[in-house]
């Protein structure tokens, strides 16, 4: 059934588009992948989740199409328009008609919603249903553009649907990256749900014969003040008059709603699909089967960049079950089992013979940055006045360089794909940021149309920036096609951890000078390898100047929550502490009086009045530390105290207590916010103490939870997270800088208690200079 | 070496022919489709496929079929009953204990076998207990709110 088919095999430029997170090896590269990449987040909501993947994928998938209207689907039949009806419909309606009106629907498309049929539905319930191609991976996506929605249309949040990351119905919004949902896709929801208003009540106002001025809107429900008729979504939307006016373009200058306390927009909405998460209904992109769906597994090389020379498929060949394809370097076995699947590629895998080739460890790693160090392909370079100048002026001069390791976003939910044929529709559910992307790739590996490509992201488990690619989708696509039959690729934490991409490696150099007066003069900072985020000091320094350089990154490398702002942030609040110490003055005094931005020095201000830094800081011991350090990126700002136990006997550290002051704008829901707050600096920690990918001749030596310590219950300190609301400007994303500040007021607590200072991330590998004999 | 076996999950009886050396895990999501309980590491490192063999919290991805195949086997599916959430689940929602929810229901059966011994745990029990399990998303604080908050309301039940 996929002759039709041609999969472009070996490792073609496209092929290695879908493979790769967007970069090659460095900072100003990647910074492009998250900040430039576009926008947004999308989900799937509980509606979705519930048809999609809940009803039998027969019913679903098979039969007739309700409604054979025109559209970019096969001739045989339609399942995206089916889908849209059954899940518009699904629980909701009693009705056997189709519950949205013919002119309201759509498929989706490749570009941004334009019209308000393109962003939002309304069924024969008066429920809403929002169509975004933004995913939701734990940030609370779906969460937050259900209110804006809700907040515009003056409708219960129980009424607002969200329809997330399935390119046949919804727009293109864009990755999900760069804390971009909040800024643009928050706003964009609201310009569609607010002109969506006007046009209902600009409905009723002509059935009434009325300026729809004299109309009031509440929960759903148009009111005429004076004649007390009323009318509601759910009675307009039987209307067909709806689905024509809402083909409205939406105009660029909506006015939105002036947002009041206990609006919906900044109260602690939880997360919509809440029961199926816990309840383990909620399928995720791993739990997705097919009918007849085999498992796949994929032939991986010992080492990066080796090439299989030979290998003999006969021990696989003969288990029962288990088909083997082979397409050039790719190889990989399908059976009906997981476990039968991996027995087949351990039989094979042993009978192959590699060419590996040389690539450095990460015990060299730093030098061999160096020695590669050159300018990036984009680098970035902020200069003000003159080094030479300044640096004449200092009587004291430090220099340092920090080092920031390789590390992984290890999500709990590795990559996955369940990839389904039916005729030449192919259908893939895989966990990417980038959903339309991925599809547009897909269907370019395989020459045919982005039309016949249906990509659906489920809730997800966990991103942090690491699934901006479909590898596993191109695999299970490949599997699929070669056995004519659905296949999932299910990703194991070895493989995740070995041929996923990694956060860039640093090694950031630092030259500063401080004048007689104690006063900063001149600054030298230089990124190599990891990019340009969070790049430019806070601080009002007369001559400086902060720039990246590219590198031979040995690893692949990619986006990261928080990205280069983190290396940069450690690098910088650290050696602000140093220059300090060698100031003779107090850190945050220090601060203080270099601080160039004020929306910094009130979560600064925050920050050390609620940890009551002033007492703190005067009782520190050699077992006792508190550090401070404070940042800025992606329009949103942070300031972290933190208290360090120190056990010098043995060289270990712990880390008691965190205060963190974070202000991102406006609070769309605080308890989402509170949670991402506390998740970045969970993840901080994990950096700052232990997270480090090791390796040597191309391969990784610790692919696993066991040897990869992420943070864990035992590494959480008493966490005081502080939120400071800012409605001079727009909301900001709030799910990366809260990571920034964490690791440098850790080492900065340590070194305040011992003297010891630690450039490295982690510290763990230094921590033995802790020690002292007793 | 394929076997026919009984497994009694969720109080249901069910014949399979499988390896008996499979993980319980795989045998769940692949031959059960109970997909609530999941994979994250398949080596006993995260907690995210824990379910209760009898009283007892226990990773699956490190049991093999064979070796549970007279027990009985709760998950995640098995833990509410029709619509009424269990209280662990119950306190979860609560308390927001959750980011991508994909760590959930490991931490929510570990916190099931976690009361099952000690229904008043202190707060050093809880997270010595706890620690097998990770949560990357880093709910951590609102996960110990949610325990703290599951043993109130259990021993509330149990005090009427
Ligand atoms: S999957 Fe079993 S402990 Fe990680
Ligand atoms: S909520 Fe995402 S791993 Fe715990």
């Amino acid at each position: 059934m996929t002759a039709k088919l041609f999969l472009k095999t070996s490792s073609s430029a496209r092929e290695r588009a879908i493979f790769s997170p967007g970069k090659d090896g460095e900072a100003g590269d990647v910074g492009s992948i998250v900040d430039a990449a576009g926008c947004s987040q999308a989900e799937k909501g509980p509606l979705e989740a519930r048809s999609s993947f809940q009803t039998e994928p027969k019913t679903l998938l098979g039969g007739t199409p309700v409604n054979p209207s025109a559209g970019a689907e096969g001739p045989e039949f339609d399942p995206s328009r089916r889908l849209f009806l059954q899940m518009l419909g699904a629980g909701l309606v009693i009705t056997v008609l189709p519950d949205v009106s013919p002119g309201q629907r759509r498929s989706g498309g490749s570009g941004p919603a334009a019209t308000v049929g393109a962003r939002l539905q309304i069924n024969r319930q008066g429920v809403v249903t929002v169509l975004t191609g933004k995913v939701e991976e734990g940030q609370g996506a779906r969460a937050e553009l259900t209110q804006a929605a809700a907040q515009e249309l003056r409708l219960p949040v129980e009424q607002v649907r969200m329809v997330m990351a399935d390119t046949d119905l919804v727009p293109n919004d864009g990755i999900t990256a760069g804390s971009r949902t909040t800024p643009v896709n928050v706003p964009s929801v609201r310009k569609a749900a607010a002109t969506a208003r006007e046009l209902l009540k600009g409905l009723a106002a002509r059935a009434w014969q009325v300026d729809p001025k004299t109309l009031t809107v509440r929960d759903g429900v148009i009111t005429q003040r004076q004649g007390g008729q009323t009318l509601s979504y759910a009675d307009l939307a039987r209307s067909q008059d709806l689905a024509e006016v809402f083909k409205a373009q939406i105009p660029a200058d909506v006015t939105l709603t002036e947002v009041a306390p206990g609006d919906v927009l900044g109260r602690s909405v939880p997360r919509p699909n809440g029961r199926d998460l816990v309840t383990g209904r909620h399928q995720y992109p791993r739990d997705k089967t097919a009918p007849n769906m085999l498992y796949g597994k994929i032939l991986r090389p010992p080492s990066y960049g080796a090439t299989l020379l030979a290998i003999d498929l006969t021990p696989a060949r003969a288990l029962p079950g288990v088909r083997v394809v082979r397409e050039g370097q790719f190889v990989g076995c399908v059976a009906p089992s997981t476990f039968r699947a991996t027995e087949a590629l351990k039989a094979i895998a042993k009978t192959a013979t590699w060419k590996e080739v040389p690539a450095p460890s990460s015990q060299a790693l730093y030098a061999h940055l160096k020695r590669n160090a050159r300018p990036g392909r984009r680098p970035r370079e902020h200069q003000r006045g003159s080094l030479d100048t300044g640096f004449a002026e200092a009587t004291k001069v430090l220099t340092e360089s920090y080092r920031v390791a390789y590390v992984q976003h290890a999500p709990m939910e590795p990559r996955s794909a369940t990839a389904q044929w039916t005729g030449d529709k192919l259908t893939v559910w895989t966990g990417t940021d980038n959903p339309h992307r991925v599809r547009a790739d897909l269907a370019r590996s395989l020459g045919i149309s982005h039309e016949q490509v249906r990509l659906i992201v489920p809730d997800m488990g966990g991103g942090f920036g690491g699934k901006h690619s479909g590898e596993a989708a191109l695999e299970a696509v490949r599997l699929a096609r070669a056995v004519g039959q659905p296949v999932a690729v299910q990703w194991t934490r070895t493989e995740e951890f070995t041929w996923a991409y990694f956060r860039p490696a640093a090694l950031i150099e630092c030259k500063a000078g401080v004048n007689a007066e104690g006063g900063l003069c001149a600054w030298d900072f230089t990124n190599i390898n990891a990019g340009g985020s969070a790049l430019e000091p806070p601080y009002a320094i007369p001559h400086s100047r902060a720039r990246t350089l590219g590198s031979d990154g040995p690893l692949r490398q990619g986006a990261y929550r928080g990205l280069a702002a983190t290396a940069n942030n450690f690098a910088r609040e650290s050696f602000i502490d140093e220059l300090a110490a060698a100031a003779g003055r107090d850190p945050l005094a220090f601060r203080r009086s270099h601080l160039n931005n004020e929306r910094v020095r009130v979560v600064l201000e925050k920050a050390v009045k609620e940890f009551n830094w002033e007492e703190r800081s005067q009782r520190i011991t050699p077992e006792l530390g508190v550090g401070l350090a404070c940042g800025t990126e992606k329009n949103s700002v942070v300031a972290t105290c933190a208290e360090v136990a120190i056990d010098r006997r043995r060289g270990r550290i712990k880390v008691l207590h965190v205060a963190e002051a974070f202000e991102c704008g406006p609070i769309i829901n605080p308890a989402n916010l509170e949670s991402q707050v506390q998740g970045c600096i969970a993840m901080g920690l994990g950096g700052i103490l232990r997270e480090a990918m090791a390796f040597d001749k191309g391969a990784i030596l610790n692919p696993s939870f066991g040897k990869y310590q992420v943070a864990r219950f035992e590494d959480m300190p008493t966490i005081d997270v502080h939120l400071v609301a800012n409605h001079k400007i727009p909301a900001a994303g709030g799910g990366e800088t809260p990571l920034i500040a964490i690791a440098p007021a850790v080492a900065n607590a340590v070194a305040a208690a011992t003297g010891v200072r630690i450039r490295s991330m982690p510290m763990r590998p230094e921590l033995h200079r802790l020690r002292v004999r007793s | 070496m394929e076997r026919s076996m009984h497994l009694t999950v969720n109080g249901k009886q069910t014949t399979l022919i499988t390896d008996p050396s499979r993980s319980l895990l795989d045998v769940l999501r692949e031959e059960l489709h109970l997909t609530g309980t999941k994979y994250g590491c398949g080596k006993s490192e995260c907690g995210a496929c824990t379910v209760m063999i009898g009283d007892e919290a226990v990773r699956s991805c490190y049991e093999d079929v064979g070796d549970v195949k007279d027990r009985a086997i709760t998950t995640i599916e098995g833990l509410s009953s029709g619509e009424t959430l269990h209280a662990v689940q119950e306190a979860f929602l609560a308390e927001g204990a959750l980011q991508c929810g994909y760590c959930t229901p490991g931490m929510i059966m570990r916190t099931v076998g976690l009361l099952t011994v000690d229904p008043r745990p202190s707060d050093e029990k809880i997270i010595s207990w706890m620690n097998p399990n990770i949560c990357r998303c880093g709910a951590y604080p609102k996960i110990m709110n949610a325990i703290r908050r599951a043993s109130r309301l259990m021993s509330e039940v149990t005090s009427k």
